[in-house]
Formats: C-alpha cells, sequence, structure tokens
C-alpha cells in the first residue's frame, strides 16, 4: 500500500490542469488506513472539475470517514493526456487524496449521474487493473459498486458491476462497510465473492445483478427472477426519512483549481413532487423532504467560514418551493457576520412573480440574466408533460424580471416530447417573442436566448413508455426553432447537437444486452461521451451493428403496458401503476397538481416506505400558479393517441 | 495601509496555477478574517496586486502579493504579525507566509519593480552530449545563446544570453539553507541561475533547453528540469540589485 506520488509526479507537469490530481482541498481528510478498515474508493467518472463539487461523494466521503471501521478516499477520471501517460507507464488509476492505487481498495464505487460516463467507469476499472467484466473478478479484487441517478436501471451495466444502489447513500454504506468488514476478516478465501455478494443482496437497496438471470422472449424479456433462494425479488430504494439528521458536508470540500460550481453548496431539501412527468430526478427522490430552515442557516454561515467562499448556491429540484426560502435569505444577505454578505444563488427557479422577487434580493447589483423552464411551448404539451405554468405565469415572471432590471432572460425547452407536433415547436418560438415584447416595455435591450435539448425518457417516469424521437427528427425540430428564431427579433437559440441522445436513450432504458455495446465503444476509444468532441455517433451505431441490436427497439418504439421492462424488479417506490395512470393522464393532456398541498396521490412511496412530506409551511407558496389552484379542467377531454410506429408490430 | 507579503508554495500545490493562486488568496482572507480594501465599480473586487507568475509545477520561497487594508478595520504595523500568523494558519498546506512589511503607496508596484528572479533547478544529466557542468562553462563563456522561441504564431530565434545574469552550479551552503524536505525523492543536477524578468524574461524550462543539447523529437523540457524553485526576487535600486522585500542588496557575484 505504498503511494504512487513518485511515480506521477514526473509526469503532472506535462499535462494539462496538473491540480485535478494533487488533492490537498480544504476539508480533505489524510486518510486514516488501518487493519480491518473497509476501504472505499468514491469515483467519479468524469473529470475532475466536474466531478470535485459532486455533494453525493463529498456526503459519502464525510460519513465513511467518521466511521472507526472504514476509510474513504476519492478519483476522478484522469483527463486522456494523463490516461496516456499512465498507461504508458504502468501507473494505475489512483486516488487523489494518498495517491494510493484504486487496486489497494475494497470497494470501488461510483457516483454515476448521467448514462453518457458509463464508458469512463469501464475505462476507470480497467485502468485500476481490476478485470472490466465481473465475473473475473477474483476475491482479491475489489468490489465494483454504482450509486446515484443514473444507476436506477444499472442493467446496462450489470456485466461489469458488482453491486449497484438505489437511492440515497447516508444510511446504507454503513451496513454494506459492515458486511464487507466481515468479509476481510473472513479472509476473502476462494469462492467467498459470492457469498459476500448473497450478503449484500441483502441489504434493503442493494441489487446485486449477478444474482439474477434474465429471461428473453425474442427481443423482449419474459422473466427476471433471482437465481438463488432468499434473494429479494424485488428491490426498493433507499430513502433518509428526516434530512435534518444528515447535516452534511460539515466540512465542505474547497478545490484549489477552478471547478464547475465554485462556491459553498447548501442542500435545503430532497425530493420533488411538481409531477413533471419527464423529470427522473424528481420522481426517484420523492417524497419532499426539508430540511430546517434553522439547519440550513448555521450550514451556510459554518461552510462560508470553513472555506473562505463568499457565494452559496441553495439547492435543491426548485428551491424556491423551499418553505424557509424567505427567511433563510433576509437573514443570509445581509448580514456581514455570515462571512461579509455572501452573495446566494437559486438554480432551478420557478416561473412565477415571487420566484423574480427572490431573486432580485439575492442578485445585488448583478442583473445578468434570469433562466425559467417552461420546458414546452403550449399549454397543452405542459399539461402533457405537466410543467403547469400557463402563458400568465411565464410573462408575469418576465415582466418583474424586466422591471426589476434585468435585460436577458433564458428560457429552457425539450423538445421530443410526447404528442408533440410542429405547433407545439413553433409555440417556443412564440413564447420567446411574447417575453422579449413584455422587457420591451421596459428596456430597449431586452433580449431572449431559447435553449433547446433533446427529451430522453428515462426509466421510473411516466414517460418510460415513449419512443423517444430519433436523432434526424429531433435535429429537425431544432431547426424549426432556429429558422423561426431568425425571423424574430430579440430571440436568440443554443441548442446542442441531439446525437448523444441516441446514446443516452440506449443507456438510460437498456438492457443487458446493451453492456456489449457499451463495451465495444469503450474498448473502440468512446470515453468522455458527454464531451461533444469526443463523442461520435456512428462509434454506438456500428456498436449496435456490430452486436445485432436494433436501435428502434431500444430507443424510438413505444412501449406497452404488458411489456417486462429491464427495470422491472427495481423499484423507486412508484407503483408500476400510478405511472401507467400518469402516462395516461398525460396522453388526455390532464394535469396533475402537487401533492404537498393536495390529497395524496398514492404514487407509493410514502406509503410504501412509511415516510411522508417534511414540508414546514401547509400552504403552497405564494405567486404564480404552477398547477397550485389552478384550472386543469381543460384537460382530459379529447383523448390523445401516439402514432403508432410500423416497427411496434414488427417486433 | 497596504501590505507586502511573501509567501512560499512548495510541494504538490505547485500544480496550481497562476490563477488559481488568486482565487486561494481570495479565500484565505475571507477565511483569516482580514478585511481588505474593495475597488469600487459594478463588481467590486478585494485590492490584491500579484507579483509576477510562478510557472504552474515549479516552486517558490518568495511569492508576491499586495494587499490593501480595510481602513475601516484599522490595522496598523503592530498588527503585520498577528496578520501573518492567521494567513498562515488559514493558507492551504504547502503555502504560508515567509515575510510581511507595510509597503508605502509609493512604492513601485511588483509587476513593474522586479527585474530578475533566482532559482534552484535540478537538471538531470542529459543521456548524450555534455555534462551539465561543461553546459554551463559553455553558456557563461559565450557572447550569444540562442533559442528559439514563438511569438505570434512564428518561430524566432532570440539571444537569451543578456538576461542570464548568474548561472552556476549551487554551493553545498545554499543548499543547506533550502527546506529540507524539497528534494524529497527528485534527483539531478543542482543549478543557481538568475534570470531577468523584464521584456519577455527567460524560463526556467527555456534555460533547460540551451543547457541540454537539441534532439529531434524536441526536447520536453520537464524531462529534464525534476524540480525548480524560486530563491529571491530582485528589484534596482540605486543601479543595485536588492531584494524585494528587505531590500538587502544580492550577495552573489554576478557573471554577466
Ligand atoms: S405517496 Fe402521495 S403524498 Fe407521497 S409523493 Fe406519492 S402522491 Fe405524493
Amino acid at each position: 500500500m505504498t503511494s504512487l506520488w513518485s511515480r506521477l509526479e514526473p509526469l503532472l507537469a506535462r499535462v494539462r490542469k496538473p491540480a485535478r490530481y494533487i488533492g490537498c482541498e480544504d476539508g480533505a481528510i489524510v486518510p486514516q488506513h488501518g487493519h480491518g478498515k473497509v476501504a472505499w474508493l468514491l469515483a467519479y467518472p468524469d473529470v475532475y472539475e466536474v466531478g470535485l463539487p459532486n455533494q453525493g461523494l463529498q456526503i459519502l466521503y464525510e460519513i465513511l470517514n467518521e466511521r472507526p471501521d472504514a476509510v474513504a478516499e476519492r478519483t476522478y477520471a484522469p483527463w486522456v493526456d494523463l490516461e496516456a501517460l499512465m498507461r504508458e507507464r504502468g501507473i494505475p488509476l489512483f486516488s487523489v487524496d494518498s495517491h494510493r492505487a484504486a487496486e489497494d481498495f475494497d470497494i470501488l464505487a461510483f457516483n454515476l449521474s448521467s448514462e453518457l460516463v458509463f464508458t469512463n467507469l469501464l475505462n476507470m476499472v480497467d485502468l485500476a487493473g481490476v478485470p472490466v467484466r465481473a465475473e473475473l473478478r477474483s476475491p482479491t479484487d475489489p468490489l465494483v459498486m454504482i450509486g446515484g441517478h443514473a444507476a436506477f436501471n444499472p442493467e446496462p451495466m450489470a456485466d461489469f458491476i458488482d453491486v449497484a444502489v438505489l437511492g440515497e447513500g447516508e444510511e446504507v454504506i454503513g451496513e454494506i462497510t459492515e458486511v464487507v468488514r466481515e468479509w476481510k476478516a473472513s479472509g476473502r478465501t476462494e469462492g467467498s465473492r459470492l457469498a459476500v455478494l448473497k450478503a449484500l443482496a441483502q441489504i434493503p437497496g442493494v441489487y446485486v445483478p449477478s444474482l439474477y438471470g434474465v429471461e428473453y422472449d425474442g427481443d423482449h424479456i419474459r422473466e427476471i427472477k433471482p437465481l438463488y433462494a432468499g434473494i429479494p425479488e424485488r428491490v426498493m430504494k433507499r430513502t433518509v426519512s428526516d434530512l435534518g439528521d444528515w447535516d452534511y458536508p460539515r466540512r465542505p470540500l474547497a478545490p484549489l483549481t477552478e471547478v464547475v460550481h465554485d462556491r459553498l453548496a447548501v442542500e435545503v431539501f430532497r425530493g420533488c413532487t411538481r409531477g413533471c412527468r419527464f423529470c427522473q430526478a424528481g420522481m426517484i427522490t420523492r417524497p419532499v423532504r426539508e430540511r430546517p430552515a434553522e439547519q440550513v442557516r448555521s450550514m451556510i454561515v459554518d461552510g462560508l467560514q470553513r472555506t473562505g467562499y463568499n457565494e452559496v448556491s441553495l439547492t435543491s429540484l426548485s428551491t424556491a418551493d423551499f418553505s424557509g426560502i424567505e427567511s433563510v435569505i433576509t437573514s443570509i444577505v445581509p448580514d456581514p457576520t455570515a462571512c461579509g454578505a455572501p452573495t446566494v444563488s437559486l438554480p432551478s427557479l420557478r416561473v412565477d412573480a415571487f420566484t423574480v422577487g427572490l431573486a432580485a434580493k439575492v442578485a445585488g447589483g448583478r442583473r445578468s440574466g434570469l433562466t425559467f423552464a417552461p420546458e414546452a411551448g403550449t399549454w397543452r404539451l405542459r399539461t402533457v408533460i405537466n410543467k403547469l405554468i400557463t402563458e400568465e405565469d411565464l410573462y408575469g415572471a418576465v415582466e418583474s424580471a424586466f422591471a426589476s432590471g434585468w435585460s436577458r432572460a433564458k428560457l429552457y425547452f425539450l423538445t421530443g416530447l410526447p404528442t408533440e407536433t410542429d405547433i407545439d415547436t413553433q409555440g417556443i418560438i412564440d413564447l420567446a417573442a411574447g417575453c422579449v415584447a413584455v422587457g420591451k416595455r421596459h428596456t430597449g435591450r431586452a433580449n431572449v436566448t431559447v435553449s433547446i435539448g433533446g427529451f430522453v425518457p428515462k426509466s421510473h417516469t411516466p414517460f418510460q413508455w415513449f419512443g423517444q424521437n430519433s436523432v434526424p427528427e429531433l435535429r429537425r425540430k431544432i431547426g424549426l426553432v432556429r429558422d423561426a428564431a431568425t425571423k424574430t427579433k430579440g430571440v436568440n437559440v443554443k441548442w446542442h447537437d441531439p446525437s448523444a441522445s441516441l446514446a443516452e436513450g440506449l443507456a438510460s432504458r437498456g438492457d443487458r444486452r446493451i453492456g456489449a455495446v457499451i463495451e465495444r465503444v469503450w474498448r473502440d476509444g468512446g470515453v468522455f461521451q458527454e464531451w461533444s468532441e469526443y463523442f461520435k455517433l456512428d462509434r454506438w451505431l456500428d456498436a449496435m451493428a456490430a452486436e445485432g441490436l436494433s436501435p428502434d427497439f431500444y430507443i424510438t418504439r413505444h412501449r406497452d403496458e404488458k411489456e417486462i421492462l429491464p427495470w422491472h424488479h427495481l423499484s423507486a417506490g412508484l407503483h408500476q401503476d400510478f405511472l401507467w395512470q400518469d402516462w395516461r393522464a398525460s396522453l388526455n393532456e390532464f394535469g396533475l397538481e402537487d401533492c404537498r398541498w393536495t390529497p395524496c396521490y398514492d404514487c407509493g412511496v410514502c406509503t410504501g416506505d412509511g415516510l411522508e412530506h417534511i414540508v414546514a409551511s401547509p400552504i403552497p407558496p405564494a405567486g404564480g400558479s404552477q398547477g397550485t389552484g389552478q384550472d386543469l379542467s381543460r384537460g382530459g377531454i379529447t383523448p390523445v393517441t401516439l402514432r403508432t410506429k410500423s416497427s411496434v408490430g414488427a417486433t | 495601509m497596504k501590505i507586502r507579503v511573501s509567501y512560499s508554495k512548495l510541494g504538490k500545490i505547485r500544480f496550481t496555477g497562476h490563477r488559481d493562486v488568486a482565487h486561494m488568496w481570495e479565500r484565505t482572507l475571507r477565511k483569516a478574517g482580514i478585511a481588505v480594501a474593495m475597488s469600487v465599480g459594478f463588481t467590486p473586487r478585494p485590492k490584491m496586486a500579484f507579483g509576477l507568475a510562478l510557472p504552474t509545477g515549479a516552486e517558490s520561497l518568495i511569492e508576491l502579493i499586495d494587499i490593501t487594508l480595510d481602513p475601516v478595520s484599522g490595522a496598523t504595523v503592530d498588527d503585520l504579525d498577528s496578520i501573518a500568523q492567521r494567513l498562515s494558519t488559514s493558507l492551504p498546506v504547502g503555502m504560508s507566509v515567509t515575510g510581511i512589511r507595510e509597503c508605502a503607496g509609493t512604492e513601485v508596484s511588483l509587476q513593474e519593480g522586479v527585474v530578475a528572479t533566482t532559482w534552484v533547478m535540478l537538471v538531470a544529466e542529459p543521456e548524450n552530449g555534455p555534462d551539465i557542468a561543461t553546459a554551463i562553462e559553455r553558456v557563461n563563456s559565450s557572447a550569444e545563446v540562442l533559442l528559439a522561441r514563438e511569438r505570434k504564431g512564428e518561430k524566432h530565434l532570440d539571444d537569451i544570453r543578456p538576461g542570464i545574469l548568474e548561472l552556476r552550479l549551487a554551493d553545498a551552503e545554499l543548499m543547506s539553507s533550502l527546506p529540507a524536505d524539497w528534494i524529497g525523492e527528485s534527483v539531478g543536477h543542482a543549478i543557481v541561475a538568475t534570470l531577468t524578468t523584464s521584456g519577455r524574461g527567460i524560463r526556467p524550462t527555456e534555460l533547460v533547453e540551451v543547457l541540454v543539447p537539441e534532439s529531434d523529437p524536441p526536447i520536453n523540457p520537464w524531462d529534464h528540469l525534476n524540480r525548480v524553485l524560486r530563491i529571491n526576487q530582485w528589484i534596482e535600486r540605486d543601479g543595485e540589485r536588492v531584494d524585494v522585500l528587505t531590500g538587502r542588496a544580492a550577495h552573489t557575484s554576478v557573471s554577466a
């Protein structure tokens, strides 16, 4: 267990941004390895600047290091320049804390926030000197584990991982540590790997793919079932019941070099019940659990003091919904003892005037641009996706933004949504033009940027049955928006080429057979697939063809109710019935209000887990409708059907 | 009050860049609770002025920063020791304050004032060609030393000899005055070089390029430069080179 530092050191002056590899952050621990301790290497399969700010990883890092029987270090994907030098010299993947070889750890735990990093995981496991395929690993190899949002359909990664953890990690990592500690103590004898995997599978939230068999009926899945007695048929996600019990990170990491979110982050709540049907994060993190406002305040003050940051981001899926938002902001912003009146940033703004008021309160002199996410161009389509923002909401929000001194608004849209027609696509530009018109009443400089992304349906959402738009179709729609924008004054369009949405769609809803495709893409050099300069669509199409798999079957085909989906045996707590009904409601253009303030729809997560929402305020937030108190009677009249594709019949 | 602070940058942290260091200082000052005067304007920034950038990968015993303290804080020269102490505690591992003094408003800025810096470099012996001692001798006895450098995308041959103010093998006395853990496991010949910083200046890596014989493909200077440590920064006063912080004259003789 020696440090690789002396071998790495001479390489670092020759690579780009060598500070990625040195550790030494404020808040980093000096790892105390020791006999009998379970050593975790927490890995983020993207470059350091992207991975360092990840809160999930920071939280687990701290909780594990507080345990007497565990030690945790961190690692990130080395950039291609260092990787080449490492491979040339036989230097394995290392931790940034003490520059230990990955192989010296008991658990290699990857945080997966997107499907496009799957190939990077393979690359890092390989760089670690560990066999990429789980079945080839020996008792002394580390256990390869995944968690995070993209682990909710781990099936495409089934061949490469030993364990997937569903849901929140705070509690389950302790239970895993105990099982692995005993396995270590028993000497990890030949054949003991299966035994430890079986023991891990007993922990709620822990899924061991190799203990399950998948049977196919042609292209379709016939059955997914445990291969051994005593292995649960269905794995449920883990959820901590009270966020107030977990005031982590207590020692936030402040890096020595620039990272993507270079500020303190304090999580104000988890979960979201607005019920946007496209949003996997909202669906899989239910129910809502707020952090007590007083704890939020002390985490901000303490975190700023420790790190020296003067900016804090209050994170959640919709921060303006936090009951304590006003009290926290009013107590922090003007308070010079709270580290010199810090800047507060509010990601994920709601579309209403109240939210703009908050933004104005925290913005100080900086009024660069405000971002709203109506997501779809017409009210009809917004009832389909359950993003219940009326035009009046949006114009009201934009009005107050321009009235408070902003001159630029950014609007986020998805394209490729269920039932979307060109009327909806045109609606995007109409909305943007309407916002410009509102803005012109306040400033001649008023302009609006439309940012448009291709929609990729995800598992555990009502849209899991929807056939994704093809890449050419997404391109066509983005083209329509761009053409319309050129004829519209004050509207700019930003977009990403949608070709990566094919790979993302494949990995998001794929089954175990997709593993071979991912491996081919990786072997062909396809790493850093989130980085457009490294993404090549042909690599994925060629790999599909080589494996004899059809992109239509996996990506663009609508699924029906009877189909067994690859994640059938995995549960985010949501009843399958609820999801299916919500999908039908969606096609009927029927909106559902937020269940924080209306009766429960029995989606399953609260009842199934003995949980409830923890919200300090019993009344919906002020201002804006967003589905609360909204007239939703317009929906549900004319049932809409999806265009059936020829391919559905062909399978 | 304006203060001039010198600090060291040693070990792993040498792989951070100049911009990174600027950010570290902003966070450090806030952590240490030292109120810094802010610039006026749309986005007020703390009034700090940095000295010459240290190349990423190089270490230093003497990096410099001028900081204007917030007059409201009422800090005086009596507070300098405690300020230095608080800064050292708040700086990241590998950086600590090595000197502090009041800086008169009339003093020339670090960027303009510093004319030369002295380096200790650990250079690996080239595999073919003359040894380092011979290479040093050759440079010192030449009237002209040409180096190919790029300017605006074009190759230029520059004579860097006038900018090499001192070049010799390091003596034992100097080496023993350096921090004990500095060299670590690195090996190589220790040389001392004082290089001009005015105009384009000369980087330690460029000196390595002239010491190590040409090869094809061109060498990566970092293959030969195991460690490099800045040990002095000089300003000119009354025609003499003096230490930027202490005002003491250079002891070492100049071969140019
Ligand atoms: S169980 Fe009911 S209250 Fe809980 S998240 Fe689901 S719909 Fe909302």
